[in-house]
């Protein structure tokens, strides 16, 4: 065990090494001056020179990649370009904002999409089947901001049972976490009901069914467990396409966290702040990653040998 | 030895006809099966029709997507403005059918830039293999390491602001996985017998990836392709929503509903009719992809 967590350890080395050279890349790739750019067309000649100076623009690229990298690595992301303040200490400030949403949205899209998926599986061809299936493509396929949008105009405009817009409390994460659930939930659901219907035919379910089990029992105790091998791995995978949809419903919802942060960076061409929201939420995203893959080896000893 | 090139021009006329007559069969039997699927056809049909709505917009809209009426402001959908207009009394309904020429072509256009990019990375890695391959293969891994988001909103930063980039943006992020799915789907078919016999008869190579290997790979691409147009119809709209694509005079779906959130509360149609055209796009597109991936996958005849 510690050794396969070693070696996923190693191999996180050259994909840090990759970020941080993708996010060198966005300034130094950016056409033009980005500190004029970043100035904007009131900046002297004087006071290009001297931002040009304290980021470290005049040393040769090689010099200013290792320079770059030594400060990621010490956890120094540089100051915004308005308002000086850390970068760090800013994009940590709405790391958590985007974390809660997404552990929320996870919840639910779990808990909803598997059940309807069992639903589904165990209805098969009947009604409530079609319906769960409809309802998921239709989930699939409504953009994020979308169904923001739409669940503001209902429970907030029209019904006014909700708070909408700006706020952080837990009733302000209700409408964000549904938005961002649905779609994912569809996926789950979709997954679930085919694997159940994979492992409803199995010769064990049959021996199951034979010694006269009740169906709840079987379904619970026999299908259940192993349906859901391939959900958990799929529920790892998906925290990456939660964190896309997050940058979405943030806008829609006007919260803070790192979708918002980072649009406002681009917006302002704040390149060091840029980095370092790209940065924070590739770490996140890859720790998370290990994190699952780590329990995933713990649950399934297969994995580790592999 | 000296008929060589004869045998080799007579073997290789043979077998285009092969792969040709191959590939229309596969074609016409997948064109059946499409056929007999009903909700592919619905699906089609509707589709087929906001497509050509939005092509022919110029001459049916029936108002000017850009030309303002102050005495028309934020009025509910009716029989005048189908769709309502919006703050500045434009007519949403002929904004939406102008939008979507926008949206539908930026959409596609994405797919292409990855396909192409994709194509390219793919067949050098898979067909050459050796270092090259494993530095394209590093490389793509960094990225796949990563949500698409962040390469995208990365490549948004490098480029700036407004459509094309976002267009770019999009289309480069799907890159990595593209080339994946090319490098595999040629590395199981350059080993086959067809390709090793039009090695040996001194076929130069790009004419073996273009006239034998690629033929044998299309069926699958063009699954992959229809399924990844509605996510790029989504997040292309969805970049310009942010703000970072379209901009506001321009009546890009996604443009369209960030300027409506602001009047959300006295003037929903402005927000409610780009999203739906979104989402009816994307819905027909993905019904049509599940359905052309039933119809192409040879192991379900």
């Amino acid at each position: 065990m510690i050794k396969y967590i070693t070696r996923r350890l190693i191999l996180l080395i050259p994909t840090l090494l990759g970020l941080i050279l993708m996010t060198f890349g966005i300034f130094k790739l950016t056409p033009g001056d980005p500190v004029a750019i970043m100035l904007g067309q009131s900046a002297s000649p004087e006071q290009i020179a001297l931002l040009r100076e304290r980021l470290g623009l005049d040393e040769p690229v090689h010099i200013q990649f290792v320079r770059y990298t030594w400060s990621v690595l010490q956890g120094d992301l540089g100051r915004s370009i308005r308002g000086g303040v850390p970068v760090l200490d800013a994009v940590m400030d709405r790391l958590p904002h985007t974390l809660a949403l997404a552990t929320t949205a996870m919840v639910v899209a779990v808990l909803l999409g598997v059940t309807t998926g069992i639903l589904a599986a165990t209805t098969r061809h009947k009604w409530i089947d079609n319906v769960i299936m409809v309802l998921s493509v239709g989930n699939l396929s409504v953009p994020e901001y979308w169904l923001s949008t739409i669940l503001i105009l209902v429970f907030g405009v029209q019904l006014g049972w909700i708070p909408v817009l700006g706020g952080t409390g837990l009733k302000n994460l209700i409408l964000p976490t549904f938005a961002l659930a649905l779609g994912p939930a569809a996926v789950l659901t979709r997954l679930t009901r085919s694997t159940m219907l994979e492992a409803l035919h199995t010769n064990y379910v049959w021996t199951a069914h034979s010694k006269g089990l009740a169906e709840k029992i079987v379904v619970l105790k026999h299908v259940l467990p192993n349906a859901l091998i391939p959900v958990v791995t799929v529920i790892g995978l998906m925290f990456g396409s939660m964190l896309g949809g997050a940058v979405f419903v943030e806008a829609a919802f006007n919260r803070p966290g790192l979708g918002t942060f980072a649009v406002k960076a681009i917006t302002n061409r704040d390149y060091p702040q840029i980095q370092g929201v790209v940065i924070v939420a590739a770490l996140a995203f890859v720790l998370v990653n290990l994190a699952v893959d780590i329990s995933y080896a713990f649950l399934d000893p297969r994995i580790r040998y592999e | 030895m000296t008929n060589l090139p004869d045998d080799y021009c007579s073997i290789q006329i043979s077998s285009a006809n092969e792969t040709e007559r191959a590939s229309q069969s596969l074609w016409a039997l997948a064109w059946r099966k499409l056929c007999e699927n009903r909700i592919a056809l619905a699906a089609l049909a509707c589709l087929i029709l906001i497509v050509s709505l939005t092509l022919v917009a110029p001459w049916i809209a029936p108002y000017s997507p850009t030309e303002t009426d102050y005495d028309h402001l934020k009025h509910p959908p009716s029989s005048v403005h189908w769709a309502g207009t919006d703050d500045l009394g434009r007519d949403v309904l002929s904004r939406v059918l102008w939008g979507g020429r926008e949206s539908l072509r930026v959409g596609i256009l994405v797919v292409l830039i990855g396909m192409a990019g994709g194509l390219v990375f793919g067949f050098i890695s898979g067909y050459y293999g050796g270092l090259l391959d494993d530095f394209i293969q590093r490389i793509m891994d960094v990225f796949l390491a990563f949500p698409p988001i962040l390469l995208m909103i990365s490549i948004v930063a490098i480029l700036g602001s407004g459509l094309t980039s976002v267009m770019l943006a999009v289309g480069i992020a799907s890159i990595p996985g593209i080339t994946r799915l090319v490098r595999g789907l040629v590395l199981t078919t350059r080993n086959e017998l067809y390709v090793e016999a039009a090695h040996i008869l001194g076929v130069r190579k790009w004419k073996i990836m273009v006239r034998h290997i690629l033929p044998n790979i299309v069926s699958e691409l063009i699954v992959y392709a229809s399924l990844m147009i509605g996510g790029s119809i989504m997040v292309t709209s969805g970049l310009s929503y942010l703000g970072l694509g379209a901009q506001p005079p321009s009546p890009e779906w996604g443009a369209m509903l960030d300027y409506g959130r602001s009047y959300l509360r006295d003037a929903w149609w402005m927000s409610v009719f780009p999203g739906l055209a979104i989402a009816l796009v994307v819905i027909c597109v993905n019904l049509l992809g599940d359905a052309l991936r039933d119809a192409l996958d040879p192991t379900i005849q």
